[in-house]
Order: structure tokens, then C-alpha cells, then sequence
């Protein structure tokens, strides 16, 4: 593999400026590592050659000008549920198989107007709905420390491509877990920010109230780059919040000194991996070291969070998914046999297995007779565990947490069982439910040589404290520079 | 005693309880949730974008110019506007549906309570409304005009909506007329909805139940849907009195049913029943805020406000000295109640003004179809000309016989009274001698009809005003004529 493709976002930005590498040949390096890896790993739906090599000219000629941007001219690439104009968009769904995207996304803009460069969509569960990106009605992504198992989900195509070189850092999308799970299964970074920091314009829905955009790279400070650009209020959004975003690279810091960070006891719980429990623990002690105070907190309402999150989300989910009924884009099947007979079999045939559960999920609780028991209570759970974080938020200034109870588990170990597939996402979800900003990032690796992820989540809009914390980890120890074998 | 029994009920009386609900289209520039024009008349799908098209990942802004409206309509009905009310999805399968779900307002609407009063032979009443929320309009599904296939134009989707739902307080089909005619004329005069039930930008569904007259408990609820004029409405509702009073009579039991008004038999047929009724599955609407208003803004739009229906007719009767009878039909219509004072402003003869404007203009623009939706279109005489010319009657220089003939060519040619009395030649002949001649005339031409008419037969008197009239092709002064008429006669 090419050097190149090892660079930090900074480090190929000061190559880049110093006329010592062009973005096209940074470009054409991640593309060939596309080609000679992904008949393996399986990470692209797309690969866009074409744009990449007109944007990395495009970079290089701004550059040329003098320009200097954070991401000018750096190869990036977009988890398929977010949309890039003329560019097949389909959320891994056969029911969007055709699907070219009529307008960027928010985000794609952002990323675009600072002159990153796409080289393609990335893989996922279909929709964005599971936790393997084994859900894909595609292909099955292959975690980049050992082919047989998972990359983690839903954007596990984000950061498996990250974590083996294909491209120096993605976005991913994050509604109960989907970027910081697979950022801890795949050895890499990603942040799920604070919900309504990043634009959800143009970001094929799954559930409204919790998705999130985020960056996932190989260090901190990729995802800091990353998120200054896409982060920011959107007129699009209504659900966008205007507060200012500073420029989170540039307030990193090695220094933990009078951090206090709160261990929630529920976080621990029987059935984790040991090794999980005990690489969490040791980055504690090195937050310690660093000058952090650290504190066992209470979130007294964790254990509801699983179930609350799958009524709210597939709620949302199965009004969200409703406008896929073959009439304007996408599949279309049935059409010679009328309405209805169209309207079923599109998504019958549209929508995989795990899709068509949450969609019936959903539906059920929103149901008449069924909502006050189900959705309303939801909502009602859902505000105990946002008051649960405020407490301890009143008291500290981050928690600590594992970022998934086990490593990577082994492909189709869990397809059959949904319920242990959900587990995947029992220390995520809360965040999510909360509005919260959450960090996973290396701290460890098991004894089979997978990658454990410890996860750092911090107040509303306290994006730079997060990455401040992890950044000051990250660089005391060497956990980030490991990379998957070739 | 059965038979008894199923006597009584043969001869029961019953009463109707009737609530309707209105969908009135905003006139808003662009859409509810996205820029596009809100016009009506562009060609298919031009008006649309992804957010209208519901694209994936497109999000709804609100518009905030269709809150103010929707405040408008609250504050000119007696509403109470929320502080906080909230979006909600309404979940449901339609192509001109594009993403699955409409954007209304369930449990938190916009404004609540309210109330419209309306006038019918009966008296006056209070009608009250239960809640105006607003949504968003869907698109027009177009069938039989590709082959088999069905088109949809989603122009007409995400244009504001504000639904006006009355209570259960109307009892006949002329209440629901006025009430209808009423609400109208109110959202008319907000300047926030052109009422065209033909276009569909005014549209009503009725709720209609009987029960025993002195009774209070509810019937059975049946909703009528196509009804595309006031009329349609008025006969459907009495249609379906009329079908639910024969089905109890019959000892048959209603049930509830949503049934649709077909206009060309008379008659309304079931649609779905409840068992088959959607069950919508309401849920707050995640992609937007909830929708706060301030009381600086309740107090803007209020002070904004313009004279209502009620207080012009009032203010039409006060200082014009109109009857009410021309102050309500004036007033019935902002652009027709704008175009009258603006004809009396030009010449202060209100009472002449109001009957040219009741009669010859109103018949003209019925009989040419000039208006739609409330807004007088195409309409050539402009109010200072119409004072021009009843300025011309007053001063004699026409007759108003003549003024009919003029006003139509104004109407006709949009030219000035003046010009058309100048270039026909039709100014009034007032000059004794020309009259006294023409008169001279018609005597020498008739001296039987003298004859007989000094013999006692009064009645030939109209007979010489003819004549004469005639001769001059009517441009006599009227009155002049007889005074000069009766003296000759005489002599």
C-alpha cells in the first residue's frame, strides 16, 4: 500500500501545500487501493473515478492559486445514505438500486465547496438499520483485522475504507450507534456529533429525531477537519441549531488536567467481553495520568434504552420509508396490476428483511390503541434518560464508556437473532436518545488482535471538549497508529 | 303495539346536526415547506423541487407567511392562536401523496374555539368552530389521459392549507350555505384564500347525523365528501337528511360510513365504512420545531387586520345611508364592496352607485363569467367611469334609459360615457323648441289618436311619449317632454 494512504488529514494538507503531492496523485493512489482491495473488503457500493479525478484536478488547481483549505484536495468517502448529486445514491436498498441523487446533501456541499474529494458511496446496513452492515441488499463489508468478521454498523463501509487506506476519512451517519460501533470494531475514529450540529438536508432519513452526520478517520484530529467543515446551521434544516463552530483541530491539547470524567456503573454490565471492561478501565487510569479526575457516575435509566430507542426509531422509520412506494423513483414492480398490487410488491421486493421489521415495528406502535402504550411511553422514557445525562453533566465535564459490550463478532453470527444483533448498540443508543455528542476511538485490542473502542460523550454542543479528551488520549498512547494488515 | 311503535317512528320529526369541515387554500406566494410557487394554472409538475417531490433526505422549512395567514383567519373568527402548537404527520398510502405522509397539525392546532355569525330567514346564529390547523395540499392524480396508465402533477402539493372545522352546531342545509357563504367572504376580505370551490382552493366536507327532534344524544355520523359549490353542498346535505330520515323510518339502522356526493344523480354512495377507515397513525413531526408565535405577533397581525364583512355592511348602512338590503350584497364581496367606493369617492351619489353595481355590473359579470374565486377578472369599466356616467344621469345630460345603452358599450369597448354619448350622439334633448317640433310631428301624424285621446281616452298619452321618444331615438329629456306634451294635448 502506497504511504500515501497512511497520512493524517494535516499531513497530506501540508504536502499538499507544499506542492510535494498533488491531490490527483493522492487521489489516484486511494482509487488503485480501491481496485486492488475491495473485491475483498467490500466497502463501495460506488466508486466515483471520474468525479474524484475532476475534483482532485479541480483541488489542485486552487491549490496551484495558493489556496489552502483543511480538506482541499484530501480523497474522502460518503456513506451511501447521503446524497451526492448525479451520483447513484441507493442506502444499500435494492428499492433505491437506480437511484441517482438529484442534489447534494448539506454535508456533500460543505465537503465539496472545501475541495474534498469523493472517491465513492459507501457500504452499510440497508437504510442505515443494523449493526454489521451484513443488512446491505448489496454485499457483505469484511472488518479489515480479520475477513470473517464484520466491520460493525450501519457504517461499516465508512470505517473499514478508513481503517485499511481506501480513503483517509468518510462520513458516516449515526442514529443509534452506526458510527461509533463500527469505528470500535474497525480500529478507527468517529464522532457522532450533538443533534442538530451537522445539517440532515439531503440524508436519506431513518429516524428523524436521532440521526446525526459524523466523521470517522484514523486520529482525532482527521474527525475535528472533518467536522469544522460539515458542522454549522443549515436553512435546510429546520432541526439545525445555530451555534457558532469553532475550529475544533485547532483547540486540541495534549492536557487532561482537571477533566472531570464520570464511569457510568450501568455501562459494565454482565456478558461484556472481560477484555472489553479491562482496556476501558486502563484508558480510565491513563486518563487519570493525564490529569482527568475521575468519578463513578449513575445513568439510572440505561437498562430502557434499548427497547425505547427501537419503538422511537422504527416509529419514525416506518413513515420515514413510507415515500418508497414505486410512484415517483426507485423500484417499481406490480404496475400492470393495480395500485395496491404495485404499492406491495415494490417493497416487498424493495425492502430486506430488516427493513420490513422495523417498518411493522413501527407502524405497530404508532398504531391507534397501541400509541400511548408504546410511542408516548417511549417519549416519556426517552426524557428520563436525557435527564439522567443532565445530572451527571451537572457534576462533569465527560463520560467514559465502553463503545460496544463485545470486539467484532464473526460474520452471521448474530443474523439470526435480532435481539442480540441490538445488543450490539446498548452503550450507544442512550446517547442518541439523549441528543448527545459521542466519540469512539482505539484503546485497546483483544487477544484475537481485534480493535476495542472506548467511548467519550460530553455535553450538548461540546464537540471540542470531546475531541479534546480523546485527542489527549489518543496521543499518550499507540493504540491509533496499529493498522490492519494488508 | 308494534305497529304502533313503528308508527310513531314513521311520523317522528327529526333534526339534523350537521358540522362541516373546510379546506382553504392559501394564497401564499410559495409553498408551506419549500420555496416553489403556490400558483395555480402552471404546467404539470413545474411547480416542484425535492422537498414537494418528497425526495430522500429532503426536510420541510416552514413558511412563515402561511403562519401569518393562519393567525388572520384565528384572530378574524374570534380564535384563541396558541402560543405553541406542533406538526404532525398523518400517515397514509396515496400516489399524489409523495412521501407517505401529509404535513397537518393533530393535537396541538394553531388556534382553537372561534365562532362565525351567520344570517339565515330564520335569523341570526353563532356557528361555533372547533380548531383551525394548518397542512400541507397534496397533488392531483389525472386518469384516462395516458392510456392506462394514471399521471400525477404535484403543482398543487405542499401548498398551504388551513382546515376550518366547525362544531356540530348547524341544523339545515341553508344554515350550512351561509355559514359557507360567511367564511368565505371572511377569508376573502383576509385577503388569504381566493374561495374558488370549482378550482378547489375552498373545499367542504360535510358531517351529517339526524336525530328525534328535543332529543340530544348523537346519531349515527355520516361524512360527505364531493361537493364542488355551494349549491352541491346544500343539496347533498338535504339528499342525505332525507336518506338517513327514510332508512330509521324503514326501521333500518345508519351506519357510519364516509359517502360521496354525485352530483349528476342526486344522490350520495358509500365511499368506505369505518371498519375500513385509515387509521392514520398521527405522530409529532420530528423534521420540524414546534411552531411557537409570539403575542407581538398575534398583536402585529391583528393591528394589520382590515375592516371585516360585518363592520363594512355596518359602516355601508351608517354613512352612506344604503339599505341594507344593497349593504349586505355589496359587502359580500371585498373587490365588489372595494369597486363601490371607489365609484363613490369619484361622485357621491351612493344609491345610484349601488344600483348600477347590484344590477347592470353584477348581472354583466354573472353573465359573462367574469369573476372566479371572488376576484373580479377582466372587468373593463373601472369605478371612476361608472361615477362618470351616473355623474352624467344626475346632471341630465343623459337619460337613464340611455345610461343602459351606454353603459354596455362601456362595458363593451371599455371607452369613457362621454365619449360614447358624443360619438353615438346620444346626449339628451332638453331644448324645448327641438321637443316642441318633434311633437308638432307626431300630432300632425296622428290626428285621429288626438281626437280620441281628447275625447277622454287618457291612456293614448303613453302612446304619443312613444312616438316621440321614437322619433328622437329616445334621447328626450323625459321630463320635459311631458310637461310640453300634456300642454299641446290640452290646448
Amino acid at each position: 500500500m502506497s504511504e500515501l494512504l497512511r497520512l493524517s488529514i494535516s499531513e497530506a494538507n501540508d504536502l499538499l501545500s507544499r506542492r510535494k503531492v498533488s491531490s490527483v496523485e493522492l487521489t489516484t493512489a486511494a482509487l488503485q487501493r480501491i481496485r486492488n482491495s475491495d473485491d475483498r473488503l467490500r466497502c463501495f457500493l460506488t466508486v466515483t473515478d471520474d468525479l474524484a479525478l475532476a475534483q482532485a484536478r479541480r483541488a489542485d488547481e486552487r491549490l496551484a492559486r495558493g489556496e489552502t483549505g483543511s480538506l482541499l484536495g484530501i480523497p474522502l468517502g460518503i456513506k451511501d445514505v447521503i446524497l451526492t448529486k448525479g451520483v447513484r445514491t441507493t442506502a444499500a436498498s435494492r428499492i433505491l438500486e437506480n437511484f441517482i441523487a438529484p442534489y447534494d446533501a448539506t454535508v456533500s456541499r460543505r465537503l465539496f465547496e472545501a475541495g474534498a474529494v469523493c472517491v465513492g458511496k459507501l457500504n452499510c446496513d440497508e437504510f442505515a438499520m443494523g449493526s454489521s452492515t451484513e443488512n446491505s441488499a448489496y454485499q457483505v463489508t469484511r472488518n479489515p483485522w480479520d475477513h470473517d468478521r464484520v466491520p460493525g454498523g450501519s457504517s461499516g463501509g465508512s470505517a473499514a475504507a478508513v481503517a485499511t487506506g481506501q480513503c483517509i476519512g468518510s462520513l458516516g451517519t449515526d442514529t443509534g450507534g452506526s458510527i461509533r460501533q463500527p469505528a470500535a470494531c474497525c480500529g478507527v475514529v468517529g464522532i457522532k456529533p450533538t443533534y442538530g450540529r451537522v445539517s440532515r438536508f439531503g440524508v436519506i432519513a431513518y429516524a428523524s429525531s436521532l440521526d446525526q452526520v459524523g466523521p470517522m478517520g484514523r486520529c482525532v484530529e482527521d474527525c475535528a477537519r472533518i467536522l469544522s467543515v460539515i458542522a454549522g446551521h443549515d436553512t435546510n434544516d429546520s432541526t439545525s441549531v445555530e451555534v457558532s463552530v469553532p475550529d475544533y483541530a485547532e483547540a486540541l491539547g495534549p492536557s487532561c488536567k482537571g477533566l472531570r470524567v464520570g464511569i457510568p456503573k450501568e455501562y459494565f454490565v454482565e456478558g461484556m467481553q472481560p477484555e472489553v471492561e479491562k482496556a476501558v478501565h486502563a484508558a480510565v487510569a491513563q486518563f487519570e495520568r493525564l490529569g482527568a479526575v475521575v468519578s463513578e457516575v449513575s445513568l439510572p435509566h440505561t437498562e430502557y434504552a434499548v427497547p425505547t430507542y427501537y419503538l422511537i426509531a422504527t416509529a419514525e422509520a416506518s413513515s420515514n420509508l413510507a415515500r418508497y412506494d414505486g410512484i415517483k423513483y426507485g423500484l417499481r414492480r406490480g404496475e400492470s396490476d393495480g395500485l395496491l398490487a404495485m404499492y406491495r410488491r415494490t417493497r416487498a421486493e424493495g425492502f430486506g428483511t430488516e427493513v420490513k421489521r422495523r417498518i411493522m415495528l413501527g407502524t405497530y406502535a404508532l398504531s391507534a390503541g397501541y400509541y400511548d402504550a408504546y410511542y408516548l411511553k417511549a417519549q416519556k422514557v426517552r426524557t428520563l434518560i436525557r435527564r439522567d445525562f443532565e445530572k451527571v453533566f451537572a457534576q462533569q465535564d465527560v463520560i467514559v464508556a465502553p463503545t460496544a459490550p463485545t470486539t467484532a463478532f464473526r460474520v452471521g453470527e448474530k443474523t439470526s437473532d435480532p435481539l442480540q444483533m441490538y445488543l450490539s448498540d446498548i452503550f450507544t443508543i442512550s446517547i442518541n436518545l439523549a441528543g448527545l455528542p459521542g466519540i469512539s476511538l482505539p484503546c485497546g485490542f483483544d487477544a484475537m488482535g481485534l480493535p476495542i473502542g472506548l467511548q467519550i460523550i460530553g455535553r450538548p454542543f461540546e464537540e471540542a471538549r470531546v475531541l479534546q479528551a480523546a485527542h489527549a488520549y489518543e496521543q499518550s498512547t499507540e493504540w491509533h497508529k496499529r493498522s490492519p494488515p494488508d | 303495539m308494534a305497529q304502533a311503535f313503528a308508527a310513531g317512528l314513521k311520523s317522528m320529526d327529526y333534526e339534523a346536526v350537521i358540522g362541516l369541515e373546510v379546506h382553504a387554500e392559501l394564497l401564499t406566494n410559495s409553498k408551506v415547506f419549500c420555496g416553489c410557487s403556490a400558483k395555480f394554472g402552471a404546467q404539470p409538475n413545474e411547480n416542484t423541487c425535492p422537498v414537494c417531490l418528497g425526495m430522500p433526505g429532503a426536510l420541510p422549512v416552514l413558511n412563515r407567511r402561511a403562519v401569518e395567514f393562519a393567525i388572520r383567519a384565528g384572530l378574524a373568527s374570534r380564535s384563541t392562536v396558541a402560543a405553541c402548537s406542533r406538526w404532525a404527520r398523518k400517515n397514509y398510502f396515496y400516489p399524489d401523496l409523495p412521501k407517505g405522509y401529509q404535513i397537518s397539525q393533530y393535537e396541538l392546532p394553531i388556534c382553537t374555539g372561534g365562532a362565525i355569525d351567520i344570517d339565515t330567514s330564520a335569523g341570526s346564529k353563532t356557528i361555533r368552530l372547533t380548531r383551525i390547523h394548518m397542512e400541507e395540499d397534496t397533488g392531483k392524480n389525472i386518469h384516462d389521459a395516458h392510456g392506462d396508465s394514471s399521471l400525477v402533477d404535484f403543482n398543487r402539493c405542499g401548498v398551504p392549507l388551513l382546515e376550518i372545522v366547525s362544531e356540530p352546531d348547524i341544523r339545515s342545509s341553508e344554515e350550512a350555505g351561509a355559514y359557507l357563504r360567511k367564511l368565505r367572504t371572511l377569508l376573502q376580505y383576509l385577503e388569504i384564500c381566493d374561495g374558488n370551490m370549482e378550482e378547489g382552493s375552498f373545499r367542504c366536507d360535510a358531517n351529517v347525523s339526524i336525530r328525534p327532534r328535543g332529543t340530544t344524544p348523537l346519531g349515527t355520523k355520516v361524512e360527505i365528501k364531493n361537493m364542488n359549490s355551494f349549491r352541491n353542498v346544500e343539496r347533498a346535505i338535504d339528499h342525505e337528511i332525507s336518506r338517513q330520515a327514510a332508512v330509521l323510518r324503514d326501521g333500518g339502522s345508519l351506519v357510519q360510513e364516509t359517502r360521496l356526493w354525485d352530483p349528476d344523480r342526486e344522490a350520495t354512495r358509500s365511499m368506505r365504512s369505518k371498519e375500513f377507515a385509515h387509521d392514520y397513525r398521527y405522530f409529532p413531526e420530528p423534521d420540524l420545531l414546534p411552531l411557537v408565535v409570539s403575542n407581538e405577533w398575534i398583536e402585529t397581525v391583528r393591528n394589520a387586520l382590515p375592516e371585516l364583512p360585518d363592520a363594512r355592511r355596518q359602516r355601508f348602512v351608517a354613512s352612506y345611508g344604503l339599505p341594507e338590503y344593497d349593504a349586505e350584497v355589496l359587502t359580500a364581496r371585498k373587490d365588489v364592496a372595494d369597486y363601490f367606493e371607489a365609484a363613490v369617492r369619484a361622485h357621491a351619489n351612493a344609491k345610484a352607485v349601488s344600483n348600477w353595481v347590484m344590477g347592470e355590473m353584477l348581472r354583466l359579470i354573472k353573465e359573462r363569467h367574469l369573476d372566479a374565486a371572488l376576484i373580479i377578472r377582466a372587468w373593463p369599466v373601472l369605478p371612476e367611469r361608472l361615477a362618470e356616467m351616473v355623474a352624467l344621469v344626475d346632471g341630465g345630460s343623459i337619460s337613464g334609459k340611455i345610461a343602459k345603452t351606454v353603459f354596455e358599450a362601456m362595458v363593451k369597448t371599455g371607452k369613457a360615457a362621454p365619449d360614447i354619448v358624443a360619438a353615438q350622439g346620444l346626449t339628451q334633448i332638453s331644448d324645448a323648441g327641438e321637443i316642441d317640433a318633434a311633437i308638432d310631428a307626431v300630432l300632425a301624424a296622428n290626428p285621429d289618436k288626438v281626437a280620441e285621446y281628447r275625447s277622454g281616452k287618457d291612456k293614448l298619452f303613453g302612446f304619443f311619449v312613444g312616438q316621440v321618444m321614437k322619433a328622437t331615438q329616445g334621447k328626450a329629456n323625459p321630463q320635459k317632454l311631458n310637461e310640453i306634451l300634456k300642454k299641446k294635448l290640452q290646448a
